[in-house]
């Protein structure tokens, strides 16, 4: 399987939405993101959700999700960019739990709200922070960082 | 159901592995939820990577896997070199499918030993395993002169050549250890009191797997065929003949099971490497300092899974963003799942047998 033939049966699939094909994936809008993942998980066995991220553009998040499907031996990856005013984007969890996790991740350095997720807090950096580490305006000069523990409970 | 209570279980716990906080809600001895706090060994290394050269990142791939490091810098460099497409002498890519397997051996012993340990037989399992991993920490240190942290593979190739013997002394390992593996099956695979502890007690089925994206030796446990080296062949693993173990129920007992039998086809695949290591200089001719553009993705198998980075250049001599999908990471999401409705041991002994390693987790 190749980038050219999955971009084809979604455009079958979906002809009203504008995607955009790259040599390394595919770029589709925000607003069908959830539609296209269905698809791609129920018809083309795209099953395993590999990974989740962001890149950040400076104007623009890109997220990035990487779907494999093991039947058909191939590695997808598929983009959507979210605009830095609205950075909200639908969950894809409910799908593949293993998204669960690595968009709590995605949120917690870049700061992208996962709408419908079961449980969006911070995962590695501490809940009352405001930072988002990996954007790229943060600033590494003069950060001191304070790290403080969640608290035992119980 | 009685009042529940809540018991912390780490940041401290010696089962833990590491700096792992596990939140458990208990009735009784009865585990009803569980909730993972990490973020205890977070170094910002995703971070620390758009600020260093392709080169000088290296040795930050050590510490996220720190008993596989070498694997960790061969999935580093590999991607690096799909980006730039660098290619690699056949005696560096020999070299490196030696180091790694050898590394998978040990780490893979760790594992066992640890695990051994978690459900109550004290230390004599896991100090067999740290002496044979002994001999093998020492192989790499007189290869590349550290105990840990290997820095070993390099972008193009690796950091030096083996020093005379090292073929003769792997020999002589293999050897030793395949005598070791029977002694490891009759102290513990079959052992009543090992067989009480673990079989039957945190069982993964297939669907719950593929879904939340486990892979590595947790994910062949549940029955799922299915290896990198074997079903997308990076390097020269394609010209190996090795066998991929699975498991049936997906239990604790299989996990464990899945990593002693991939010991020994390491072990083949290193016997078939020494005999095969072509002539040539296999050290890294590559600039230290070179920029780049586009994106890569590549994943190897580790000891743990599926170790892969995903890296986007645009031209400068760092990386613009490197995200590190850790399989550790991605096989912990799934064990509040597997230890609900079970005792707080049974959770130890399941969280053993996931074989965690917290630095490639918090990162």
């Amino acid at each position: 399987m190749q980038n050219s033939e999955c971009f084809q049966k979604i455009k079958n699939k979906f002809p009203d939405i504008s995607i955009e094909e790259q040599p390394n994936g595919l770029v589709i809008p925000k607003a069908s993101l959830l539609e296209v993942a269905v698809f791609l998980k129920n018809e083309i066995s795209f099953e395993n959700c590999h990974c989740v991220t962001a890149v950040d553009r400076k104007d623009k998040m890109e997220l990035v999700y990487l779907l494999y499907s093991t039947p058909n031996h191939f590695m997808l990856t598929l983009k959507t960019f979210v605009a830095l005013d609205d950075l909200t984007v639908e969950t894809v969890s409910g799908l593949w739990r293993s998204a669960d996790w690595l968009e709590r991740e995605t949120f917690d350095l870049f700061g992208i709200k996962f709408l419908n997720h079961p449980d969006l807090r911070r995962i590695m950096n501490p809940d009352n922070w405001t930072d988002f580490p990996l954007r790229k305006d943060f600033k590494m000069e003069g950060f001191i960082p304070r790290p403080q523990s969640p608290g035992l409970k119980g | 159901m009685g009042e529940l209570m809540t018991i912390n279980m780490g940041p401290q716990h010696p089962s833990t592995h590491g700096v792992l906080y596990l939140e458990l809600k208990v009735d009784g001895e009865i585990v009803v939820d569980c909730k993972p706090h990490l973020g205890y060994l977070h170094r910002g290394i995703e971070k620390i990577a758009e600020n260093r050269t392709y080169t000088q990142f290296i040795p930050y791939t050590d510490r996220l896997d720190y008993l596989a490091s070498m694997n960790n810098n061969l999935c580093y460099c590999m991607a690096v070199e799909k980006l730039l497409n660098i290619a690699v002498p056949d005696r560096a890519q020999y070299l490196r499918v030696i180091v790694a397997e050898l590394n998978r051996v040990i780490s893979h012993l760790v594992a066992i030993g640890t695990f051994a340990q978690d459900l109550g037989a004290y230390a004599t399992p896991l100090f067999y395993a740290f002496r044979d991993r002994e001999k093998i920490v020492e192989l790499f240190d007189s290869i590349c002169g550290n105990r840990l942290t290997y820095n070993y593979v390099r972008i193009g190739g690796v950091s030096a050549d083996i020093p005379a013997g090292t073929e003769q002394y792997i020999k002589d390992f293999i050897a030793y250890e395949r005598k070791q593996l029977i002694d490891y099956n009759e102290l513990l695979t079959y052992n009543v009191i090992f067989l009480a502890r673990s079989k039957k007690i945190g069982i993964l089925s297939k669907e719950v797997a593929l879904n939340y994206s486990i892979t590595g030796p947790m994910l062949r446990a549940s029955g799922v065929k299915w290896d990198v080296r074997k079903d997308e062949p990076y390097g020269v693993y394609n010209k190996f003949d090795f066998d991929i173990p699975v498991g049936l129920n997906g239990d604790s007992w299989d996990r464990f099971k899945v990593k002693l039998e991939e010991i020994e086809q390491s072990l083949r695949i290193v016997e078939q490497a020494i005999g095969s290591i072509p002539e040539g200089n296999p050290v890294s001719k590559v600039n230290r300092v070179f920029r780049g553009t586009g994106e890569a993705y590549v994943r190897t198998e580790n000891p743990r899974g599926e170790l892969g980075f995903y890296l986007v250049a645009e031209g400068g001599v760092n990386p613009y963003r490197c995200k590190i999908r850790s399989p550790s990471f991605s096989n912990l999401g799934v064990l509040p799942e597997l230890i609900r409705g079970l005792n707080i041991s049974d959770a130890v002994c399941v969280l053993g047998s996931l074989d965690i390693v917290m630095g490639e987790i918090d990162r």
